[in-house]
């Protein structure tokens, strides 16, 4: 089965093999007609209709605007929606350094997301800190604190890059499973449990 | 000019004498009929509302909008809405449950039974209450409440700011919307709907009215953009100032209740308009041009009515993305000091031309 | 400048003079609020240009840089502190307001207490942080400050350190907010803060009767890596600084450094940074103009403003090859030759500008519901500007005739023809327009240049290891945003000993509580679109 988006075709794809294995893990659980093609369907919508959370720390956030505006204009895929508050999106893109200090509200802002949700790692400082990564208050990567879907390099990400990474991520939900098996859910479990939140204060 | 109550006659035939259903089935049937019919339009027609919203601000923005799902976008809002049904509900802890789940279904009842009344076309409307202007009125008030409800449950101080910003709001905006729709059921004499239409058989309000009926449509459609929240009067969901406003903690299908509801109460305001000013769904009708009254007669009241609320919807959109948000002291005080006074004198000057007979 | 200094000397005969770039006195901490108050009240330095925390190796202490607000002229004052395990400083924050918060961040870096700041809180690190990153016995162990995903808790109140008759120092609480104060928290994460900034206010209804603001929610801690980078290494953080004066910072860094090696920068280089720096003065106020526009609610203005900046970008990137991290100013002058077609690209650029902001008024700035939610909202008196330090369009707005280019000239803008842009409402509409008047201005700089760029070099030789002489030196640049200063100190080695970056934006952050108070919340997002501050620029 071959994952792709309108006009874009699969050779075209980089990290192709991923996908496939997510597609081989789909057909090895087997489906049963009427939730495989109601998966379909959701699928579909969820693809469709990544409404992303306005958040932004820095520069990459500006790269961000410029993707909504006339030139590249994410509305052309229904991604223009941003919401600003967390409960009614659907992917964070975690535009920028995260430092020690704002580690915790965005964890809360990941945490409030509702399911489905998604994180894309975007720019050199949310994969690894970037040119930051030796300073005393600037995280190694928002992977030490979220489950990561999609990175997404460079400094700031040109738009065109962003958009590659949205359109990855939309192809990573259409091959989710809604009903158990193949989802992110398990893995996200997973690392929930081991990046607990020491206390909770409210 | 086509009377469409031929299918509903039909329908009520089939019922009761080719089925031969009593008289209480056949009441029943036609009811939960007419709900499905209502509820599928109005699902229709706010995804439409969606789409267009989004593609019309692209254009004003020098964007092309949507179009990769389906051709121009056309199925994005149903993307939008499959996703939305199956996305979580976050049950929150400090909030008053119960009213924070019943307050979408209030916004979203109070618009959809303003809805049931509108007349769409020529024998074709849900009830045609002899006070149907009145019950329109009144409805569409419970969704304040809703709003006001949703606010204070959701135990946040963005969605009370937002919320009692809405009601002192959508309080004040009310009476000027009351005023001018008086204002026009002084000139038609009549309350019920279809009769509002009838009466401006061989010319609409907006013309025969005289200055009045001007200044009443002008008032409409500003207290009518307040009223649904909309900018440049989007004070409660003002997203710069309060995330999200009365909504900020509504998620999935409780916050596409919202969602749905905002731009159906634009097509309701649309289409109230329509009602009031442009003849509902009567054809454009110019007296002493047989020929072309005749012509216009050939056009489905059905459209005459969809196309008069989607033009003056349009005029609606185009607002919210040309102007900047008011203040709310200035939009109070843009109500209760001209508004609302304007409105007054205007039902005074109405009342006037009606005695004199100076209306065409 | 000698008439100063003789009658400092008289008064306070303990204070050492020197002479660098600037008159340097070095005071002793007991008689600084003293000596303050003189070259406050008496020469007319009421303006603290910055406030720099240091640690020597041996001893902590402060370096100020104040100017006179009229004349324009700089002092530098040095103040040490006692010891290093509970060091004390007397506060200015009653003669200099925007003292303020550079004590809290001087506390926050180095652990030095100001006696009589009202407010010695953390301002950038969490309550809960061990340890001063600044002081070079810093220890980084990460077991010492892991990430924390816990919420640190919010303080209603603080701590003022006072001085008691007998010359004891004791703690005294200050409440913040009353605990019937009905407070908003308002950000970090808020469409309306322009990047990560929280600002606790109290409302009484809709209208604002107090803000309290927390920064450090991207504090990278930028100065402290520069320390252990060579000179060339440190230049690239100055794109990451304010993005949108990516440019102009990093010519105030090279200016800075070339100052100290003594390098003289070949003329095509001079106009190119200038040019350069007029376009990004155009992106920084484009951009600016138009998420304000989008804060208030036009949308559809943000979106005409970012067509034009598109434009500017790509002047940029085909040049330097960036759309926002550019590099391009190096030690010495520029790093690429400018593109084949810049030339022609910039004087499409200056066809359109007029016909766009043209537009921009019929658009917005004419607008009704804009004029009646601009005009009266937030007015910055130019006293005002002065005591908060607010330079750039902000600050002229106010009135206060400040632009570093005709104040502190530096690269070729002694030989440009422009007005500096001033007014005297200083409202919300006063630095509105004042932008839009400002990117009139920057094109007139640029058509002046674009057609006499001259032949030659774009770099002058420099070393191949860059080593700067032992000293200091501050210099600063006019960026977007206003007056951006680069401080370093050397001890001669390949890195420099302290690095400063004094930003604009942090004064303009910490003015928002004062042009707030009394308005509504909705006058929040005017006065802070308005003002244009730039988040990762104030926490650096």
């Amino acid at each position: 089965m071959e994952v792709t988006t309108k006009s874009m075709p699969y050779e075209d794809w980089k990290d192709n093999e991923y996908i496939e294995s997510l597609v081989n893990e789909l057909k090895a659980s087997g489906t049963n007609v009427i939730v495989g093609s109601l998966d379909k369907l959701i699928n579909w919508g969820r693809s469709n209709s990544l409404w992303p959370l306005t958040f932004a720390t820095s520069c990459c956030g500006i790269e961000f605007i410029a993707l909504g505006a006339a030139r590249y204009d994410m509305a052309r895929f229904g991604w223009e929606v941003a919401r600003s508050s967390p409960r009614q999106a659907d992917f964070m893109m975690v535009a920028g350094t995260i430092v020690h200090r704002m580690a915790p509200v965005v964890r809360r802002l990941y945490d409030q997301l509702a399911e489905p949700k998604y994180v894309i790692a975007c720019g050199g400082c949310a994969i690894s800190g970037g040119p930051f990564k030796n300073s005393y208050h600037v995280l190694k990567g928002v992977g030490e604190i979220l489950p990561v879907d999609v990175y997404c390099p460079g400094c700031p990400p040109r738009p065109e890059a962003m958009i590659y990474a949205i359109m990855q991520l939309s192809r990573k939900v259409k091959v989710e499973k809604f009903f158990g098996g193949v989802n992110r859910k398990e893995n996200q479990k997973e690392f929930l449990k081991n990046h607990p939140i020491s206390e909770t204060t409210n | 000019m086509q009377d469409l109550s031929f299918i509903t006659h039909w329908i009520d035939n089939l019922f009761r004498v080719v089925l031969g259903c009593p008289d209480w089935l056949t009441v029943t049937l036609e009811c939960v009929l007419l709900g499905v019919a209502l509820l599928l339009v109005y699902a229709v027609l706010a995804l439409f509302y969606i789409w267009f919203e989004r593609k019309v601000c692209a254009a004003f923005q020098c964007r092309l909008g949507p179009n990769r799902v389906g051709p121009f976008g056309v199925l994005q809002p149903f993307a939008d809405m499959f996703k939305m049904l199956i996305k979580e509900l976050i049950s929150l802890n400090h909030v008053d449950k119960f009213l924070f789940a019943l307050a979408p279904f209030l916004v979203i009842v109070a618009s959809m039974m303003a809805f049931a009344v509108l007349p769409w076309g020529n024998g074709l409307q849900a009830v045609d209450f002899n006070i149907g202007i009145f019950f329109l009125l009144a409805v569409s008030s419970i969704g304040v409440l809703g709003i006001l409800l949703a606010g204070w449950s959701s135990n946040n101080k963005f969605t009370l700011i937002g919320a009692l910003r809405s009601g002192a709001q959508m309080v004040s905006y009310e009476i000027s919307i009351s005023l001018s729709v008086i204002t026009m059921v002084v000139l038609s004499g009549t309350m019920s709907v279809q009769g509002i239409v009838h009466a401006q058989d061989h010319c609409w309000f907006i013309f025969s009215g005289h200055i009045p009926a001007i200044i009443a449509f002008l008032v409409y459609v500003i207290a009518g953009t307040a009223e649904t929240n909309r900018g440049p009067f989007d004070l409660p969901e003002a997203e710069s100032e309060l995330t999200a406003g009365y909504h900020t903690e509504y998620s999935g299908m409780h916050f596409g209740f919202f969602y749905l509801a905002e731009y159906l109460n634009l097509f309701i305001v649309g289409g109230v308009a329509a009602l009031l000013f442009f003849g509902g769904w009567m054809p454009l009708h110019i007296p002493g041009w047989d020929g072309f009254n005749h012509v216009m007669n050939y056009i489905p009241s059905v459209i005459w009515f969809l196309g008069k609320a989607v033009v003056i919807t349009f005029v609606m959109i185009w607002f919210k993305w040309t102007f900047p948000r008011l203040r709310i002291d200035q939009l109070l005080s843009f109500e209760w000091k001209y508004l609302m006074p304007i409105s007054l004198v205007n039902l005074v000057l109405m009342t006037l031309v009606v005695v004199f007979g100076l209306y065409i | 400048m000698a008439n100063i200094q003789e009658t400092i000397a008289k008064q306070f005969p303990e204070v050492e003079f020197a002479q660098g770039e600037t008159l340097e006195l070095n005071v002793p901490d007991a008689k600084w609020h003293d000596v303050a108050a003189a070259l406050k009240n008496d020469f007319g330095f009421d303006n603290l240009r910055a406030l720099i925390g240091m640690d020597w190796g041996e001893e902590l202490g402060i370096v100020c840089y104040l100017v006179n607000s009229k004349t324009y002229e700089m002092i530098r004052v040095k103040v040490v502190a006692d010891g290093r395990e509970n060091p004390f400083l007397h506060s200015v924050t009653d003669l200099f307001t925007v003292a303020g918060i550079y004590e809290r961040e001087v506390f926050d870096f180095f652990g030095i207490k100001f006696i009589g700041n009202p407010d010695m809180r953390h301002l950038f690190l969490r309550n809960d942080w061990v340890g001063y990153p600044f002081r070079k016995d810093y220890d980084t162990n990460p077991t010492l400050n892991p990430v924390r995903l816990d919420h640190e808790e919010t303080e209603d109140t603080t701590v003022e350190y006072v001085e008691g008759a007998d010359g004891k120092i004791h703690k005294e609480e200050r409440v913040i907010f009353a605990p019937e104060d009905f407070v908003v928290n308002i950000g970090p994460q808020h469409p309306a803060t322009h990047g990560v900034l929280r600002l606790r206010t109290a409302v009484d209804g809709e209208e604002i009767k107090k803000i309290d603001l927390y920064l450090g929610y991207i504090h990278r801690g930028i100065e402290k890596l520069c320390e252990g980078l060579t000179y060339p290494q440190t230049i690239h953080f100055t794109d990451r600084l304010d993005y949108l004066g990516a440019l102009m910072n990093s010519h105030c860094l090279c200016m800075c450094i070339e100052k100290a090696l003594q390098v003289e920068v070949p003329r095509r280089a001079q106009v190119i940074r200038c040019i350069m720096d007029e376009l990004m003065r155009l992106n920084s106020h484009l951009l600016a103009m138009g998420t304000f526009c989008m804060d208030l609610g036009a949308t559809t203005m943000l979106f005409y403003a970012l067509r034009e900046r598109e434009t500017i970008l790509d002047i940029f990137e085909k040049t330097t090859g960036a759309r926002m991290t550019f590099n391009y100013n190096v030690i010495g002058g520029v790093r690429q030759e400018l593109a084949d077609d810049f030339v022609s690209d910039v004087k499409k650029l200056l066809e359109i500008m007029p016909k766009a902001i043209k537009e921009y008024n019929q658009v917005f700035t004419g607008n009704v519901i804009a004029k009646n939610r601009m005009e009266g909202v937030g007015v910055l008196t130019p006293e005002a500007a002065v005591a908060y330090n607010v330079t750039g369009p902000a600050g002229r707005s106010a009135g206060w005739n400040y632009d570093v280019r005709r104040a502190q000239p530096y690269g070729i803008y002694p030989e440009l023809e422009f007005d500096v842009v001033t007014c005297t409402e200083g409202d919300s509409m006063a630095r509105f327009k004042a932008r839009i008047t400002e990117m009139e201005q920057s094109c007139r700089i640029i058509a002046q240049l674009i057609d006499n760029i001259p032949e030659g070099e774009i770099c002058a030789k420099v070393p191949k290891v860059i080593k700067l002489p032992e000293g200091h030196w501050f210099q600063e640049v006019e960026t977007g945003k206003g007056a951006f200063g680069c401080y370093i100190e050397s001890t001669g080695t390949t890195s420099p000993w302290r690095m400063k970056f004094n930003s604009p934006c942090f004064c303009l952050a910490g003015v928002v509580d004062h042009l707030c108070r009394g308005q509504k919340i909705a006058d929040l997002i005017t006065i802070g679109g308005t003002l244009d501050y730039i988040v990762p620029d104030i926490d650096r």
